[in-house]
């Protein structure tokens, strides 16, 4: 018999969804009940131009250019690329003959690839009561309508979706070809944007939308076989690289707008903290300042150049009402420290075996383990084009939550979401940043002030850092025994700060559900220990935290495989072997085989030279990696770095592993050489001199080699970062005997 | 009021002597490719070549860069890609590609002082460069394939 999950924990994890959607998104009436077809609530229908067709939410024809809709944000990951190129496959176009253009706000770009996150079964798990979990969960993002870039999400959201929306549009250009010509659709071909009669004849796209716009699109078209694919799973240019590499690419930072005044802001630095008063007698006078606004929680200074905005800005004095969170950064530790007690309890994720006889029957392991705040710091700053006027807002910003936009900008000037007109970017990366609202608030509240007037805003670099809502604070206190050469115990609790659930009431939709990221890394752990727990405890009134890149696993996945080789360590067992022996599922137990083999791992390499391995899913994606490090007179060295992911399908394989490559420089860097920590209510780091993660000199080779075994396609962005960070720190102790158990590591042992 | 000569166009702009040259070719003459990132010479996005070195923008004050020459990326290549410019595509170095306008200055300026660098000399020139995207193995190839193009190998 199957065990079937209780109605309760299915629909406690779909509550705290419900609510995003009811509160959040509540503003659009037919997301309600789920859409009959795309085409019933295509967005692109409403400001189509004459003689121009739209197929569905991701293609529009006009008789001039062919559009393509990118629904997801592009913060440097390459989906804007890729999700026109997946269209493109089905409907024979090559690059060059379309444009893209992000989405708007609407739900019918509610992210599917949210299903197997909200679904409480382990991302391995293909049983029918899974599969039921995770079609009930889809249902309910349909009617959440959510539209949201991130949780490595983009290309199992869009994978099937897209091609699928390429070749509706494919299939009905052929109608309405085979309807102009007479010829039957079954004679038509396509190729490179045009309908091609059987006699020869090219009839470009554009010359039929026109005609296409009289027929109803066909309902079902059939996908192509993979062995037909001209672009997906090949070495292909990503659309955005020459604009890149040309200087052509204009960001959010970058647009012009006639008649616009430019703004510079000095805020609260206790965040959520409101300013008291200001004195900006100084200020006034200064070189191309207009005007000095006091807003919510600071000041702004209108100029006519940015830089003129920030230095004006810089010199305001500002008394600032106090935080509410500690002043001092050792006394957010000690609440951390305080928090692993009943009453923060978040909840207990996992419970095998008997796990107080298990840790009484061997020899006990104990380590504490901590990951402090960071910032993302993306290289382009926050920033963003607003103009109010009496019927609205218009905005220009880069950001993941389209919807979000309209809510927050439209709360903070008290018009409604709908009022709000959101235009997405291109961004200068974003890691989590782009998720939150700072300077969109901050706009709103700014252009209120000058209605009618576009105001650009752009954060310095040291207000950037000041108001950037960091990862969460973590501490792991982890029990485990070893008998016999097997591990046979772990009992893995985690107190940490609360980033998605903060996250879901900045963006309006509370919930009091135990936030789920906080068991990623103790809960999805695929070792065979017979008596196994995994709690998660919540810490309250500490800094507000968020999504830092890989969220929940970025702290835990360097606890828990830290601890993993700590317990493999007093068993005397082989890291890596052990790990393969250990593991449960087959294709994870290849990844790890898979990343022995490139590094051709022997054991230990003596003479001062160490390896590390780790081995974290997040995001439904397993990632396994090897760390090279040699001691040095001068600190460690990174030499190599191997890592292996299985994704089910590499969709765009160069972009793929400069993706990985990104993950590993990320997770490392920010585990060296990263923290942010409080001091009088502020943070004490405010450029990348204080938080300067990893530069060329200290990045290594990193080999990337994509599996194809898992039975689902998978994302990318984040799941290389979790295991780099605890790889790095086995590889020291290993080749130094040192066990680092808190991060930054820079804090314990030099680098090069 | 003083006078600049961008990418071989003269311009007058009138600001005070202190402004940085980026603010001045970002906000007056709306030439937007070289980045602001950190303001404080520590991420190199705003690096433009001034009568052909390689500079940080954002520390260059107008009163100091008056007269001079300044090239930014549209120009490196004078109306083709430069060579650095084509390696940067074929190795799709770009994640976001905000530092990499910046980047690609910086190893024109590295291949004219050094014309085949190891990878030490490339670590050495290019860690003043900030990708907080972590492209610098992409760089690092891509420098080397450049400087073969360059040295006509
Ligand atoms: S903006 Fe000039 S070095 Fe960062
Ligand atoms: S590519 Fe994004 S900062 Fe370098």
């Amino acid at each position: 018999m199957v065990h079937v999950p209780s109605l309760s924990r299915r629909a406690f994890v779909f509550g705290s969804v419900a609510v995003a959607g009811g509160v959040a998104f509540g503003q659009y009436g037919h997301a309600e009940q789920a859409p009959s077809s795309a085409v019933a609530t295509n967005p692109l229908t409403a400001e189509l131009g004459p003689n121009s067709v739209t197929f569905n939410p991701w293609v529009e024809i006009s008789p001039e250019k062919i559009t393509l809709i990118a629904q997801h944000a592009d913060k440097g990951q390459g989906v804007g690329s890729i999700q026109a190129l997946m269209i493109a496959e089905e409907l024979d176009l090559e690059p060059g003959q379309f444009e893209i253009r992000f989405a708007g706000p609407s739900p019918a770009y509610f992210n599917t690839g949210f299903a197997h996150e909200l679904a409480p079964f382990m991302a391995a798990d293909q049983s029918p009561e899974a599969e039921k979990a995770r079609a009930a969960a889809l249902e309910w993002l349909r009617k959440a309508g959510l539209q949201m870039t991130g949780g490595s999400s983009a290309i199992p959201d869009t994978y099937e979706k897209l091609r699928m929306a390429g070749a509706i549009a494919r299939e009905t250009l052929k109608a309405a070809a085979a309807k102009r010509s007479g010829v039957a659709a079954a004679d038509l071909r396509t190729e490179a944007g045009s309908v091609i009669l059987p006699e020869g004849t090219k009839i470009p796209y554009v010359a039929l939308s026109a005609d296409a716009a009289k027929i109803t699109p066909v309902a079902v078209a059939k996908l192509r076989e993979p062995s037909q694919w001209r672009f997906i799973g090949k070495p292909m240019e990503r659309l955005d690289i020459r604009s890149k590499v040309t200087g052509e690419m204009k960001f959010g930072i970058d647009r012009t707008m006639d008649g616009m005044v430019y703004a510079a802001v000095k805020l609260n630095p206790n965040k959520g903290q409101p300013i008291k008063s200001y004195d900006a007698s100084k200020a006034q006078s200064m070189p191309g300042v207009q005007t000095i606004l006091k807003i919510s929680n600071g000041i702004a200074v209108i100029a006519t150049n940015s830089w003129y905005a920030m230095q004006a800005a810089e010199v305001v004095d500002c008394v600032w009402e106090p935080s509410k969170y500690p002043a001092e950064q050792a006394d957010h530790w000690n609440v951390v420290a305080s928090s692993f007690a009943p009453r923060f309890l978040g909840k207990e994720w996992r419970n095998d075996g008997k796990i107080d006889a298990g840790l009484e029957d061997g020899t006990l392991v104990e380590a504490e383990y901590r990951a402090p705040y960071v910032g993302h710091q993306p290289l382009e700053p926050l920033n963003g084009i607003g103009i109010v006027t009496d019927r609205g807002m218009e905005i220009w910003v880069g950001h993941q939550t389209p919807q979000s936009v309209q809510f927050i900008a439209a709360t903070a000037i008290g018009m409604k979401p709908e009022q709000v007109t959101f235009h997405n970017e291109w961004m200068g990366g974003s890691f989590g940043h782009r998720l939150e609202f700072e300077n969109i608030r901050v706009l709103a509240e700014i252009a209120n002030q000058m209605r009618g007037i576009p105001v650009k805003l752009i954060f310095s670099r040291k207000e950037d850092f000041l108001q950037d809502i960091p990862r969460q604070i973590a501490m792991g206190r982890y029990r485990g025994s070893v008998k016999d050469g097997k591990i046979i115990a772990a009992d893995l609790q985690v107190a940490a700060t609360a980033p998605f659930k903060e996250l879901q009431a900045r963006m309006g939709a509370p919930t009091k559900d135990p936030d789920g990221q906080l068991a990623v890394g103790i809960w999805n752990v695929y070792y065979n220990i017979p008596n196994y727990r995994a709690t998660s405890f919540e810490v309250q009134g500490l800094s507000p935290s968020t999504t830092w890149r890989s969220v929940g696993a970025s702290a835990n996945g360097f606890f828990t495989e830290s601890f993993i080789d700590e317990l493999m360590h007093a068993a005397g067992l082989d890291p890596l072997m052990a790990r393969i022996e250990m593991c449960k599922i087959p294709i994870y137990r290849k990844l790890l085989e898979t990343v022995g083999e490139m590094a051709d791992w022997k054991g230990p390499l003596g003479s001062g030279k160490g390896r590390g391995v780790a081995f974290v899913e997040s995001f439904g994606t397993a990632v396994a990696e090897i760390v090279e490090v040699t001691m040095t007179d001068a600190g460690i060295k990174i030499d190599k770095v191997w890592v292996a992911a299985d994704v089910g399908k590499v969709v765009d394989p160069v972009n793929f592993e400069n993706l990985v490559q990104g993950g590993v420089v990320w997770g490392l860097g920010h585990a060296m050489n990263c923290e942010l920590t409080y001091a009088k209510g502020a943070v004490q780091q405010t450029n990348y001199n204080h938080h300067e993660a990893m530069r060329m000199y200290q990045c290594p080779v990193i080999e990337v080699r994509g599996l194809e075994n898992d039975y689902t396609v998978r994302g990318i962005g984040e799941p290389p970062v979790p295991p780099a960070a605890p790889a790095l720190a086995n590889a020291i102790f290993a080749a130094t005997g040192k066990r680092i158990r808190e991060m930054p590591f820079n804090k314990f042992i030099d680098f090069v | 009021m003083f006078d600049i000569t961008v990418n071989g166009v003269r311009h007058r702009v009138d600001v005070v002597p202190e402004m940085p040259l980026l603010w001045v070719l970002r906000d007056e003459l709306g030439i937007t490719s070289p980045k602001y990132g950190c303001g404080i010479a520590q991420c190199g996005a705003c690096t433009v070549q001034v009568d052909g070195a390689a500079v940080r923008s954002c520390q260059a004050r107008m009163a100091d860069i008056a007269g001079k020459a300044i090239t930014t990326i549209e120009a490196v290549g004078n109306g083709k890609l430069h060579p650095v410019q084509e390696a940067w595509i074929e190795h799709q170095v770009p994640q976001c590609g905000y530092c990499q306008t910046g980047q690609i200055i910086q190893a024109i300026s590295l291949l004219e002082t050094i014309p085949n660098p190891t990878d030490e000399d490339i670590n050495e020139v290019m860690s003043g460069n900030l990708c907080r995207c972590g492209t610098y193995e992409r760089i690092r190839v891509a420098i080397h394939a450049a400087a073969k193009k360059i040295g006509g190998i």
